[in-house]
Formats: C-alpha cells, sequence, structure tokens
C-alpha cells in the first residue's frame, strides 16, 4: 500500500489552530492550561495532552520589515523511525500506509523514544507512565476518513492523501511560490531523514519555522536496535528500577547524539 | 456586503483594511485563498492595518498605518486615482453622480463644510444638494469639466491629500503605501475588479461611517461595485448582526431600514410620517392616503424605490396591529412609540442615561457590556443603578455578576473609578439560561445577506431556553395582565397582534413569524411572492419588507426559501441561487445593473462576468406574452425589470438613490458630518490637525469633554481588537478549555522599541492607564509593532485583546475599562480603535 500522508502548506496557513482543537476533540485529550509567556504560540512543544501544536515565528525581513511564519507540529511519522528502534519493547509499529503506530499495552515508560526521536516528539504522560503522541488518526484513516486536523482546515493548508501524489503537488506550489515573491520556498519531508511521512511547503527555509534543517538521528540507534534490545532488553526493567541508572544512561545517549550524525539531508 | 462570501474568489485584488479577516473571519478567508489558486483571477491580497497580524502573514502586502487614519489614507489613493486617470470613465460617468452639478453655496473651508454651527456642533445641510435647472432636474455635465460638477469638486477637495502628507499623518512607509495604490487601483481597468472588506477597524472611530464612505468613493471611482468579484464587505464579526440590523437593532429604525419616528410634526400622524421618508413627497399635494396613492401611481420625480414606503411601512403596522389597523385609525400608526426627537438612543446613550439614573430595567441578551461596552468602569457602575436586571445568556458572564466581589477588584488604587461591594448595590438581577444555537432552530441572515436556516441539532442543556420561547412567554404574559383593560393607552398592547404559539402552547412555532415578517396576503393568508407586490391599503401584511419573497406556497403548503439546501451554480460564479435565500428577493450582488455597460446588454470590455442583461426578446411577465423586453441574467437584477431603453432610468442602477446613481458626493442628509469624507484626528490624539484646522470631527457629540486623554500624559495610541481563539466577549470561548488553553490569559502587545524604552520584558506584567481607568496584563513584546513616524515625530502604539473578564477558565483585566464614551457622528458606534493611554511595568 503507498504512503497516505498529510501534506502542509504554510503559505496557506492563518494558524487559526483549529487544528490543534480538532486534535484535541478526536483524541479527547484534556486541555492543558499553561500561562501566556509573550508568545501566541501559547504551547511552547507538544506534551502528553497536547498531540499538535503550531509554531510560530517572528523573523526579520528586510523587505516586508517582519514575517510571521507558521508551522504546524507533530509526529513526522518518519518511514524509518527512530522511536521503532529506540523503544525496547516494540511499542511501536509502523502500519503499511507510513503512520508510526505507538501501542499504550505495550508501553512502559522509561522514555527511550523520547530521546530518541530527532524531532522530540513522544511525550511522557504522567499520570499513567505512557508515551503519548499524533496517531495520524490511524483509526480514522483505517475507516476511510481522513485525520481529523487535515478535515478541519479551513483555508486548505492541510491536504491527506497518496505521499507520492502530494509530492507532485507539492512541486507545482513550490514552483509557483518560488516564482511569485517566495524565492526561498521550498519542500520539507521528502528526504529528511530518508523521508517523512509528513510533508510540508514552507515559503522559506526550514530554520525560519523552528523545524531542523538537517534532522538527524544518531549511529547509536542502530546499535541500540541491533544490540543492546536483543540481548539485553530483559535488563531494562531493571533499569527502570533504578531510576538513577536510567537516568544516566538515557542522559548519556542524549550526549552522544550530539557527536554522530548518521542521516539527513534537506533537499 | 454589497457582494457576498463566496463571490470572494472572483476578485482581482482584495484589500483588507480596519478587519484581521484571517482570524475573525477564516471561512470567508477561505474563498480569497480559492481566488488565489484561480489562474483566471490570481487573486492579490493587500493589509493595511496598525499591526502586523495572521491575515498580514498571509497577505501579498502588508502596509501599516495609525489607528484612526484610513480617511486620509483613502483620500491619498482617490487623488492617486484621479490624478493618474485610473478611474473607469465610462462607469463613473454613467453611473455615478459624478456629472450632477452642486448648488453653488456649497463651500469646504479649514476642515469645515458649509453651514456649521459650532455651538451645536452640527451642520446645516441645505448647501450640500444638487443644482436643479427651472424644470426642476438635476443639472450635469457629462464632460465633467464644470467646476461645480461633483467629480470637479472631488479633485479640489482631495487634491490637499498627496502622498507625503498623507504618510506623515499615517506613518505608512511611503514605498508600501505606493505598492498599495498602484495594485489597488489597477482594479479600475474595466477588465478587473477588486472588493474591500473591513470590520470594526473602519466603523468604530468617531469618523466610522465617513470612512466607510470613503471605501464608497474608492469603489465607485473604480468602477467596482455592482459586479462579481467587487464590492464593499462589511464582514460582520456575529453571524446574524446582519439580521439583527434588518431587524432594526438601530435605535432609528423601524424593521427594513425606514425610519422610527419621533415625537415632533415630520412624524405627527401616517400622512405626515409618510410624506417625510419618501423622497420627493415633501412639497406634494396631497392630505390623505388615497390622494397619495394617485400621485404615486403617476410617478414621483427623484424619489428612487424608497417611493414604495407608505407600503412597507402600512403593510408592517398591519402586521402588528391585525384587525386594529385600519385606513381610518391611520393603520393605528398612533400606537407605535416615538422617540424624542432630542434624545440619542445608541449604546452609549443609553448608558450615559442609565448612568443618571434614568433607567429602571434592562434586558441584556447574548450581550455582555461589562466587557464589550466602552468605558466599561462607567458602563458597570451604570448598572448598578437599575432596579433590575435580567441576563440572557449561555453562561453567568460578567455583566450577570457584575455585582460580585470579584468584578470590582482594579489592578490599580484609583479613586476616579468607583470600587463597590455587592452590598452596595440594589439592583435586582434575574439570570435566564439560554438554548446555544445548535440547541433551537430558526435563521441567522450571515454578512452577505443570506438568511439561512439552521435546524437544531440537539436538546437544550438543562431549563434553558431558546430566546423565541422566552419573547413568547414574555409577550403572552404581558398581554394577559392587561387583557381587561379598556383604556385607550393601553390598545397597543391590547391590540397587538401574538400568536405565534406551536401546537402544544409549550414551545412556539418559529415559521408563523417567518410568516408574518415574510409576507401574507390578509385575505387569503397566502404569502406575498416580493415586496413589489406590497400593498398601503391593509391588504398585505409583512413584518420586514426586505424579507418580503422568502417564503411562497407549493403543494398546498409554505416554502420557507431559506431552508433550501441546492447546490447548482449555472453561472460559476457562487451565487448558488437555490441555496438558502437572501435579501432582497434572492439578489446576492446588489446594483447587479453595474455588471454591464449603460446599453444593458454588453460586458464590459474583456470582462466575462456579466450578473444580469436587458433581453428584448422575452416578456418580463408571463401574464402578458406580447409585451416584450425585460432584465434577466444569472442574478436577480437590481432593477424594475421592465425599465427598458426607452425609458430615462435605464442608466441609473442605484434604484433605492432618489438621483439613481452612486453618490460620489453624498447629498442633504446622507451624513451628518459632510458630503465628502475628510480626515480628522481620533478624539484622542498624539499629534495636532495637519491637513485641515480641525482637531476632531466637529459634528460628533462629545459626551465627557473631561475624560479627554492629552498627549503630554498619555503619549502611546492604544487600540484593541480580537484574536481568531476568542469569540466577542469570551464568554462562550473562555468557558470552553481547548480554546482557553489556546488563548489563556489577557496580553498587551507592544514594539521591541516601546518594550525597551519602558524596560518591559516580553512575557512579564505591565499596567496599562487612560483618563477611564487602569488594567494589568502581560506583555507580547512583539516585532509585529513598530513605532510610526507620524508628523515628523515617533509615536508608539500598543493593542491589546477586549476579550478577557474575570470569569471562566482564560481569565484577564477588561481592556475597555480603558477606552472612551465617545462615537461616531452618525452611528455613535464608539471609537473603540483609537485612544491615548500610558504603559508602565507593573
Ligand atoms: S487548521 Fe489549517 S490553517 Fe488552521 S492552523 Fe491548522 S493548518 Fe493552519
Ligand atoms: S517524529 Fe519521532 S516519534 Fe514520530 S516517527 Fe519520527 S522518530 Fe518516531
Ligand atoms: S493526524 Fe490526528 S493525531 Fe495527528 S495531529 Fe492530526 S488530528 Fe492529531
Amino acid at each position: 500500500m503507498a504512503n497516505m500522508t498529510n501534506l502542509y502548506d504554510s503559505s496557506k496557513c492563518t494558524a487559526c489552530r483549529a487544528c490543534q482543537v480538532a486534535c484535541k476533540n478526536w483524541n479527547q485529550l484534556p486541555a492543558s492550561i499553561k500561562p501566556f509567556k509573550g508568545n501566541y504560540q501559547t504551547h511552547e512543544d507538544t506534551d502528553g495532552d497536547t498531540f499538535t501544536i503550531v509554531l510560530m515565528n517572528e523573523v526579520d525581513n528586510a523587505a516586508s520589515g517582519v514575517d510571521w511564519n507558521f508551522a504546524k507540529f507533530q509526529c513526522m511519522h518518519c518511514l524509518d523511525a527512530a522511536c521503532v528502534k529506540a523503544c525496547p519493547k516494540g511499542a511501536y509499529t509502523k502500519t503499511e500506509w507510513g503512520a508510526t503506530i505507538h501501542d499504550p499495552e505495550k508501553c512502559i515508560g522509561c522514555q527511550y523514544c523520547t530521546y530518541a526521536c530527532p524531532f522530540g516528539v513522544p511525550k511522557h504522560r504522567k499520570r499513567e507512565d505512557k508515551i503519548t503522541k499524533c496517531t495520524l488518526c490511524a483509526d480514522r484513516v483505517t475507516a476511510g476518513l481522513a485525520p481529523a486536523c487535515a478535515t478541519t482546515c479551513a483555508p486548505g493548508a492541510l491536504k491527506f492523501g497518496d505521499r507520492d501524489q502530494l509530492i507532485e503537488e507539492a512541486r507545482d506550489r513550490v514552483n509557483y511560490l518560488q516564482a511569485n515573491g517566495f524565492p526561498n520556498a521550498t519542500i520539507y519531508g521528502i528526504n529528511e531523514l530518508g523521508g517523512l511521512n509528513k510533508l510540508y511547503i514552507l515559503t522559506d527555509s526550514p530554520d525560519k519555522f523552528g523545524l531542523p534543517v538537517n534532522p538527524k538521528t544518531y549511529g547509536t540507534i542502530n546499535f541500540w536496535q541491533n544490540w543492546v534490545q536483543p540481548y539485553f532488553g530483559w535488563l531494562i526493567p531493571v533499569a527502570l528500577g533504578a531510576s538513577a541508572v536510567s537516568f544516566i544512561t538515557t542522559r548519556l545517549m542524549a550526549d552522544k547524539h550530539q557527536e554522530h550524525p548518521v542521516e539527513g539531508g534537506h533537499e | 456586503m454589497t457582494n457576498h462570501m463566496i463571490d470572494l474568489k472572483n476578485t482581482n485584488v482584495a484589500l483588507i483594511m480596519g478587519s484581521n479577516m484571517a482570524e475573525n473571519h477564516p471561512i470567508g478567508m477561505k474563498w480569497l485563498t480559492k481566488g488565489r489558486l484561480d489562474p483566471k483571477r490570481q487573486t492579490k491580497i493587500i493589509h493595511v492595518d496598525p499591526r502586523f497580524t495572521r491575515t498580514s502573514a498571509v497577505a501579498d502586502i502588508y502596509c501599516p498605518m495609525r489607528s484612526g487614519t484610513d480617511i486620509a489614507f483613502l483620500g491619498g489613493m482617490i487623488k492617486y486615482i484621479l490624478d493618474n486617470e485610473l478611474y473607469h470613465k465610462d462607469y463613473v460617468v454613467n453611473y455615478t453622480n459624478a456629472a450632477f452639478l452642486i448648488r453653488d453655496d456649497f463651500d469646504f473651508q479649514d476642515g469645515l463644510f458649509s453651514g456649521y454651527d459650532a455651538a451645536k456642533r452640527s451642520y446645516d445641510n441645505t448647501s450640500w444638494d444638487y443644482k436643479y435647472d427651472e424644470a426642476g432636474n438635476i443639472m450635469q455635465d457629462p464632460t465633467l469639466q464644470d467646476p461645480r460638477c461633483v467629480f470637479q469638486l472631488m479633485k479640489k477637495h482631495y487634491s490637499r491629500y498627496d502622498i507625503d502628507t498623507v504618510c506623515s499623518i499615517t506613518g505608512s512607509p511611503k514605498k508600501k503605501y505606493l505598492e498599495v495604490l498602484k495594485l489597488y487601483c489597477s482594479t479600475g481597468a474595466p477588465d478587473k475588479t477588486g472588493c474591500i472588506n473591513y470590520a470594526m477597524g473602519i466603523t468604530q472611530h468617531t469618523v466610522g461611517s465617513q470612512n466607510v464612505k470613503s471605501f464608497a468613493v474608492v469603489q465607485l471611482l473604480l468602477g467596482n461595485i455592482g459586479r462579481a468579484g467587487g464590492g464593499i464587505n462589511a464582514l460582520r464579526g456575529e453571524n446574524n448582526v446582519q439580521g439583527a440590523t434588518d431587524m432594526a437593532l438601530l435605535f432609528q429604525y423601524l424593521p427594513g431600514y425606514i425610519d422610527s419616528p419621533t415625537a415632533s410634526d415630520k412624524y405627527k400622524d401616517l400622512i405626515s410620517y409618510i410624506r417625510t421618508t419618501t423622497p420627493g413627497a415633501a412639497k406634494l399635494p396631497f392630505t390623505n392616503l388615497a390622494e397619495f396613492r394617485a400621485i404615486a401611481a403617476a410617478g414621483i420625480k427623484y424619489s428612487g424605490w424608497r417611493a414604495n414606503t407608505s407600503k412597507w411601512i402600512v403593510s408592517l403596522l398591519k402586521g402588528w396591529y391585525g384587525d386594529a389597523a385600519t385606513e381610518a385609525n391611520d393603520f393605528a400608526y398612533h400606537y407605535i412609540p416615538k422617540r424624542n426627537d432630542t434624545k440619542n438612543y445608541s449604546h452609549i446613550a443609553l448608558f450615559e442615561a442609565m448612568h443618571k439614573g434614568e433607567i429602571d430595567g434592562l434586558f441584556i441578551n447574548g450581550s455582555n457590556p461589562v466587557v464589550g461596552g466602552p468605558s466599561a468602569n462607567k458602563e458597570q457602575t451604570a448598572l448598578t443603578k437599575l432596579k433590575w436586571m435580567v441576563s440572557i445568556d449561555l453562561w453567568l458572564n460578567e455583566s450577570a455578576e457584575f455585582w460580585s466581589h470579584t468584578a470590582w477588584e482594579r489592578a490599580v488604587d484609583n479613586e476616579k473609578v468607583s470600587r463597590l461591594t455587592p452590598k452596595d448595590i440594589n439592583t435586582e438581577v434575574f439570570f435566564l439560561p439560554a438554548a446555544a444555537v445548535y440547541e433551537k432552530e430558526g435563521t441567522a441572515a450571515q454578512t452577505g445577506r443570506w438568511v439561512q436556516f439552521r435546524w437544531k441539532g440537539a436538546d437544550p442543556v438543562g431549563e434553558s431556553k431558546a430566546d423565541l420561547w422566552i419573547y413568547n412567554e414574555l409577550a403572552k404574559k404581558i398581554k394577559a395582565l392587561y387583557k381587561d383593560s379598556k383604556r385607550p393607552e393601553d390598545e397597543p398592547i391590547t391590540k397587538l397582534t401574538w400568536g405565534y404559539d406551536g401546537h402544544d402552547e409549550e414551545e412556539p412555532d418559529i415559521l408563523k413569524v417567518a410568516n408574518e415578517l415574510c409576507g401574507f396576503n390578509v385575505a387569503t393568508g397566502r404569502p406575498v411572492e416580493g415586496f413589489a407586490q406590497l400593498k398601503d391599503d391593509g391588504s398585505t401584511v409583512c413584518g420586514n419588507w426586505v424579507y418580503c419573497g422568502a417564503t411562497t406556497w407549493k403543494d398546498d403548503k409554505m416554502i420557507y426559501k431559506p431552508q433550501l439546501r441546492k447546490k447548482d451554480d449555472p453561472s460559476g460564479l457562487g451565487l448558488f441561487p437555490n441555496w438558502s435565500w437572501c435579501w432582497p428577493v434572492n439578489r446576492r450582488i446588489v446594483y447587479n445593473r453595474c455588471s454591464v455597460q449603460p446599453d444593458g446588454v454588453t460586458p464590459w470590455p474583456g470582462d466575462s462576468d456579466r450578473l444580469v442583461w436587458w433581453d428584448p426578446t422575452k416578456p418580463a411577465d408571463a401574464a402578458k406574452p406580447d409585451v416584450l423586453g425585460t432584465w434577466a441574467g444569472w442574478d436577480v437584477p437590481d432593477f424594475i425589470k421592465t425599465t427598458g431603453p426607452d425609458k430615462p432610468a435605464f442608466k441609473d442602477p442605484f434604484i433605492m438613490r432618489p438621483e439613481g446613481k452612486g453618490c460620489l458626493f453624498g447629498t442633504r442628509a446622507s451624513f451628518k458630518d459632510g458630503p465628502f469624507p475628510e480626515h480628522y484626528e481620533p478624539w484622542e490624539s498624539p499629534i495636532a490637525p495637519i491637513i485641515n484646522k480641525q482637531a476632531m470631527n466637529p459634528a460628533t457629540k462629545v459626551w465627557e469633554p473631561d475624560k479627554q486623554g492629552k498627549a503630554e500624559e498619555y503619549p502611546i495610541i492604544a487600540t484593541t481588537y480580537r484574536v481568531t481563539e476568542h469569540w466577542q466577549t469570551g464568554a462562550l470561548t473562555r468557558n470552553l478549555p481547548w480554546l482557553a488553553e489556546l488563548m489563556p490569559n489577557m496580553f498587551v502587545e507592544l514594539s521591541e522599541e516601546l518594550a525597551r524604552d519602558k524596560g518591559i520584558k516580553n512575557g512579564s506584567k505591565v499596567i496599562v492607564s487612560t483618563t477611564r481607568g487602569d488594567i494589568e496584563a502581560l506583555a507580547c513584546v512583539t516585532k509585529r509593532f513598530k513605532p510610526f513616524k507620524v508628523a515628523g515625530k515617533e509615536v508608539h502604539q500598543i493593542g491589546m485583546l477586549w476579550q478577557f473578564g474575570f470569569k471562566g477558565y482564560a481569565t484577564g483585566d477588561i481592556a475597555n475599562r480603558l477606552t472612551p464614551h465617545i462615537g461616531d457622528a452618525n452611528t455613535m458606534c464608539p471609537e473603540y480603535k483609537a485612544f491615548l493611554c500610558d504603559i508602565r511595568r507593573a
């Protein structure tokens, strides 16, 4: 089955955040009311009860004075997903159409995935000691519906469909944008990390939107998947029992991430 | 809107001014997005606003403009159009009053039009009129050369609005301003159209009406009215604001925008009412309805469609008083209340009167003046002077709990602001829980005048009730109290028709209301099929003539057209004639006669989007098949069907106007503050006037002279607005956790430069003060606000949300505690959008 995904077009998005509310509604996630910190974005990051947010970045622009760049942020459903490799309990799986699914039944709350994910997407929901993240609305998609966020988006900034077709559409749109005032317009998600099952049309380079230009996973991930998990997986609960040990291992891993990039490549 | 939301997809250029359309009208905005993607239109979007918003973020051009300087901005545009001959010449000559000559005593000096009375702060508008020849015809010069023609007077008036002067007033960067002028004025080409979309950023000023009038001048010059993709589009902030206005929300009207009478000679009886409200009737020889009918049948010169006012008022009275309304008793005209001629009954005036203790009781329906009213400290105090108050709302909002302890907490001790406690307040407060839109059925007239029926989706929660139920019960109870009265002064109540109960008397039948509103024939009880069939002899009933035609009779039952849901769109222009119903008479784009050339047939050169046309081969009336010639088209023609090329009115597309033309010059009583828009500074302004000698709109009423903030003490301009995450006063949305989390606290936006000057950190607490009060809020320091260079000096502007209050999940101080009690000269719409303040760290 072909990969199915959302194409997000920053040139059409008005940052209304209806997608954020639709996501909460469909997934029955409680509100996480945090004090206003001086940015319309309000949520600095996704959290255990918030699978998606809209990044809002103000960027100086000599011609227009300022740009206000919007980018809907959530799990990227990486085709070669680090979370799948990092999870010692096999809680993460890929659907045949490209969604990365997390099974809370298998999740033991170890949080390794939160460090392994190049986008920092999986979040720990303390009250249940489980990880949560965007599901690409797999329950809706398997029932023949589009994701809740894509269904609600009024200006058509989110479109759900066949990944290959959406890439073609995105190429046309980017050509148009480049010729009409956005010389740096680009597509994000085709090649990053070997391909994301989320596509972005950006009117400027990804860093202007708060997205990593060259997202990276790390050598240790494959080591972890190929060696530690098969042979020492039984150690994990023990390690977690000693939370200090867990803390140190995860930190060490996080540090290592800075040193050994193996994949990347923004187009 | 002259046009409608879907029509936005047909435009070449959209000018969004005084509106944050993407945030506050996201669904309307989607149609502009469609136009952008359409290779035929390639819609460009211009956003003009004091701050960079989410609308600016998706616009092609964003141009900053200091709050309260719209007329300067648009005056410069008018001059640019005239100087560069960018106007749509054939359109201007034929469809506007550009060629009409104006009286010789009309004049303009130092910012004042002729006829000004400084003591009364008002104008005698006698000189603001056309010149008539001996035969009583308006004199014209189609070459537009006569120095007394509207075109030349306009040219002279706007000659002062050169680009440098304009930019020194508005603070717009000259380069950006020129970009806007160039792009928008390109729609003067006959094959292009541009639309102007505005909201409260235009109307909430002491010059609000003239701001809109400036749009009219620009759009008429560019030939953008009455055409697909054109128009002046008021984006309504509440879905049914249009409907509320249609039903006489404004005090000066009865339903359908006809005059509400005052207690004066002009309106003393029905005949006087007709004489006053029918254009051209003032001096005609009639003393009773029969004589008037004979004169009207022969035709009244320079009267326009309003020549039918007698039919509208009589059908309205017949609806209200039924059998008690007869020709012999003036159709019970004496039953309807008459206003005091010297009084104003707008929001500000009512609260001023309430504050003085002149009002005993108040019903507040789905409204929240403690948050939304101007000078909210004063308005909250005014509520304490009432004997009783009824709040009808979904939630116990701030107004329903104005008496509580929290309601009187203030960020700063200020002896000029009242601080009360519940024990000081004697107002008896009732709360009636109301059903939400999805819990009741009925229509809402949206911004494009489409009256759409909504079916009930769920039962109301708890004891909450639909507004119709509440008012039906109230009226029945009041009538019961008076049922034995024989006193003539009680007749307005005892004789009032009231029969809206459904089968079980428990629930009213909303279709019975619709039936009366849309009109029926007294003899048959069957719908009147359109307002042309209304009569002034008591044989028809119609509660609102603009809604006439929304009902019809088919297969032995009434069809209520707002319930239609057919998706056919044969023109491809998005008119959807069988989806709901639109007033007037399902006409989707008003003044649509302008969509064809004066010959009535040919589209404008290069344009393919004719809406209507003259068809000489078809009969206008199926009953008279041999009388050929009719107006036809994709849309319902905004023209009398039989007005063919042989009639002088054939080139008069603005049928509601006495002279039939679009008014570049607004004659006589059209406006209280002048026939041409002139820039005046807001009541509170950081600069002295530049373009004339008037400090502010000379014709607006100043309610509280002592409350005027001066720039020495309050140097910073403030404005108020909404965000997409909250709805109006937030009573609905701040009670919904998923929306509360998106905008959890009250904040004030300010530039990085001002924050640096004042030592304010992003996210920290600040105090904002005006002469009316103080509030505390969180700072949102942003690149999206920039200081303005105005009159050679740097001026700062801040902005704040007016959607917060002390109830709900998302709370914060009420911005309207800062806003002034002053309004537009014509409408008294409060000047929420430009006032002076100071800001400091908390
Ligand atoms: S719903 Fe659409 S327009 Fe609104 S924030 Fe989400 S992606 Fe952007
Ligand atoms: S974004 Fe993170 S959580 Fe989502 S699939 Fe990729 S690695 Fe996994
Ligand atoms: S795909 Fe579904 S889960 Fe993911 S952000 Fe959209 S609505 Fe939320």
